[in-house]
């Protein structure tokens, strides 16, 4: 059994929570009590039908509001596959929410009311799962039931969609027409829908392939700590821990330490006291080195002609979460992989308007929920790739240094010249 | 090759690396450990994140006093054998000192009373990091909370102001005074625990398993008969054959009925339950419909 991460999208009062409740009770994830409770609750706020979005209500604001405020994290699995969904709310604080489900998500989910059609809402979706290097993207036209479950109103939502999708660099884009408060396409397929010959959406869930989207080509580790035991038994252990990053590491290949360049050989790897052949990602391993050389927290292994950029300047797109605006000249505590430093904002070239896609060179600020593009000068070097190559040695989050507070995130776009 | 990651590799590898970026960004961590089977994953991962190292900080268990007797005699030999360093913040302490008062009544439970034990001690020993079991799955406000989670100096928790947490970057800065819970194993459902429980062999206390043991109906769950909870007029004492699902102060967990002895069992019989775990076992979780999160707030676990 394999692990799917996926976030889902969705505008305001599109049935996203239906649909999650939806996939939870028809795949049995949803126990007698929870069900109960729910049954409860909507008799108690004059629902007529067993109102499936309150088995995910989390806070007691949100139940108060009836809103749902922040990225929730559900469970479920199948014989096939375990899942873990990262529901982004549509309402509050959107694209910090969609911005911080999307990046660790295999896959995104974005639902479109067939009765509204492709809104802005959706759009931002779609943009934010393509910068964010979401390969697969599914686009459930829900509500079916309430366009008389209707071809035409789904070509047409399709076409739109595809269209606009055109612009931006997604791998897989899938659509299914269903109804999440009947279930139709959800788990089983629509009686209703004979038009429609494509997967249900539990059965895409199930079957598209995501072991690809690793990047098992660039051999990156970043150490995080290094293990040295104090006992007799391993007086002369010497461990470097951290999680594969990239590329496939085994014992006997040739490594350069970043930044000192040393070159040397893996002597082995381990983990939890037993040897391994080879690690790759998202393994948490400790690599030991055939030489002696001093390499600690924050230093970076790979191969000798397959290294990451080493620099101080930075180019890069900023998702900005503080109500403060980010503008050039501030600066913050970056960290990235297993480095911490300070970074400078040397520029900010532009925003981007995520729904004409167009850029605002003239924006002199990023305000909360921005994004854009901006240079950056870091105090000490950093190994980075570019974010669309590898996730992990291409991402990285800024932090207010008065307030402790994350106030943004980056992706790497390459190394910042001229 | 073969680069396949199973869903608890992953689950693991993940575990590992949170373990890790708080050792290596931390001053003085802490992991609690109840003796339940969450902090006893926990522990099994902290020794091969570490390995062939020791766990390289102590293990912290808030005694209720009202405890399982298996329990704490598995505590004890547990870490024994581990040669990590056992520190008991005691409820009793707590109320002996004037810190807490007892909850008066025929039905006293110490649930409540836990969390100041709890940030004294922390204050105490000064601890910046404090790794819990808590799991996602387990409840809605849970499923909320962040895996770094930031708590003030007054150990509370802010569940509308929450950092951003994005990709594996997590963001453990904070002030002298204030510290983070971090949750290792925010992603594991039940059923993971269970079968990583199962895949590694690990030992858990006998009372997960089915055994005979004199309990009563109250509250729509089966309570064990102990020295900590007073049988009221009309409770009926009857041998069955139960196991707990979670452990914790005995006057507030249930037992169900189940004839599970082994991991396996165990493992189909939670795969099947129509019921959740919290939700069958928990008389604390059963105060309000935000029972936990109202806890949470004031810096329960």
């Amino acid at each position: 059994m394999d692990l799917l991460r996926f976030a889902t999208a969705g505008s305001v009062d599109d049935g996203k929570s239906t649909l999650i409740g939806r996939l939870l009770l028809d795949t049995r994830q949803v126990f007698a009590d929870q069900l109960e409770a729910v049954e409860r609750t909507s008799r108690d706020r004059g629902f007529d039908y067993v109102n499936l979005a309150l088995l995910t209500d989390g806070l007691r604001a949100e139940r108060e509001q009836g809103i749902t405020i922040d990225v929730a994290y559900r469970y479920f699995a199948t014989p096939k596959r375990k899942f873990i969904i990262a529901d982004t709310p549509g309402h509050v604080q959107y694209t910090r929410n969609m911005v911080t489900g999307a990046s660790t998500a295999d896959l995104a989910l974005v639902l479109v009311d067939a009765r509204k059609g492709l809104l802005e809402q959706s759009r931002r979706h779609a943009v934010i799962a393509s910068l964010l290097r979401v390969r697969h993207l599914v686009v459930c036209v829900n509500k079916m039931d309430l366009v008389g479950y209707d071809e035409g109103v789904f070509e047409a939502i399709k076409r739109d969609f595809a269209e606009f999708a055109a612009r931006l660099e997604l791998a897989d884009l899938t659509f299914i027409p269903i109804s999440a408060l009947h279930g139709d396409n959800v788990v089983s397929h629509s009686a209703r829908m004979p038009w429609y010959e494509g997967p249900t959406l539990l059965w895409h869930l199930e079957n598209v392939y995501v072991g690809s989207d690793r990047n098992l080509i660039d051999p990156r580790f970043p150490v995080q700590y290094v293990i040295r035991p104090r006992s007799d038994d391993h007086h002369d252990y010497r461990g470097y821990a951290g999680q594969v990053a990239g590329g496939i590491f085994r014992p006997g290949d040739e490594v350069v330490v970043l930044p000192s360049g040393f070159t040397t050989t893996v002597a082995g790897i381990d983990f939890g006291g037993r040897p391994l052949a080879a690690a790759f990602p998202p393994q948490s391993v400790t690599i030991r080195l055939a030489d002696e050389i001093d390499v600690g927290r924050g230093d970076l292994i790979c191969r000798p002609h397959n290294a990451p950029t080493v620099g101080q300047d930075i180019d890069a797109m900023v998702c900005w979460f503080a109500e403060r605006p980010l503008t050039s000249r501030s600066t913050f505590v970056i960290k990235h992989t297993s480095r911490t430093a300070r970074a400078l904002v040397t520029s900010l070239r532009y925003r981007l308007d995520v729904n004409s896609l167009s850029r605002d060179e003239a924006a002199g600020r990023l305000g909360m929920n921005d994004l854009g593009r901006v240079r950056l000068r870091t105090t000490v070097p950093l190994f980075f790739d570019p974010y669309r190559r590898n996730r992990t040695t291409g991402s990285f989050i800024l932090i207010d240094e008065a307030s402790n507070n994350t106030v943004g995130a980056g992706m790497i776009l390459g190394e910042g010249t001229g | 090759m073969n680069a396949h990651v199973t869903h608890l590799e992953a689950l693991e590898a993940e575990a590992v690396f949170i373990l890790r970026e708080v050792a290596a960004e931390f001053e003085r961590p802490v992991l609690l450990f109840s003796g339940g089977k969450d902090s006893i994953v926990m522990l099994h991962v902290a020794e091969k994140a570490f390995a062939p190292a020791r766990v390289p900080f102590p293990i912290m268990h808030v005694d209720t006093g009202h405890n399982f007797t298996e329990v704490i005699e598995y505590r004890d030999r547990r870490v024994a054998g581990s040669g990590v360093r056992l520190v008991v913040a005691s409820v009793q302490a707590s109320i002996d000192a004037g810190r807490v008062i007892e909850e008066p009544g025929p039905r006293p439970s110490r649930n409540r009373l836990q969390t100041i034990t709890l940030l004294d001690a922390i204050a105490a020993n000064r601890f910046d990091a404090v790794f819990g079991g808590g799991r996602r799955d387990e409840e809605k406000a849970r499923a909320k909370e962040r895996i770094f989670s930031h708590r003030d100096e007054f150990g509370q928790w802010d569940p509308k102001n929450q950092r951003p947490e994005l990709w594996q970057l997590y963001n453990g800065r904070h002030r002298p005074g204030e510290h983070l819970r971090v949750f290792p194993l925010s992603n594991w459902t039940e059923l993971d625990v269970w079968r990583y429980i199962g895949r590694e062999g690990i030992e858990v206390p006998s009372i997960y398993y089915a055994h005979r043991r004199p309990v009563f109906p109250r509250d729509g769950m089966w309570l064990a008969v102990t020295p900590f909870v007073a049988i009221q007029a009309g409770e009926v004492v009857e041998e069955r054959e139960v196991r707990f699902r979670t452990v914790g102060d005995a006057t507030c967990t249930g037992a169900v009925e189940s004839s599970a002895r082994t991991v396996d069992q165990v493992i189909d019989e939670v795969a099947a339950s129509r019921l959740t775990e919290r939700g069958a076992t928990r008389a604390d979780d059963r105060i309000s419909e935000a029972g936990m999160e109202d806890r949470k707030r004031e810096g329960y676990f």
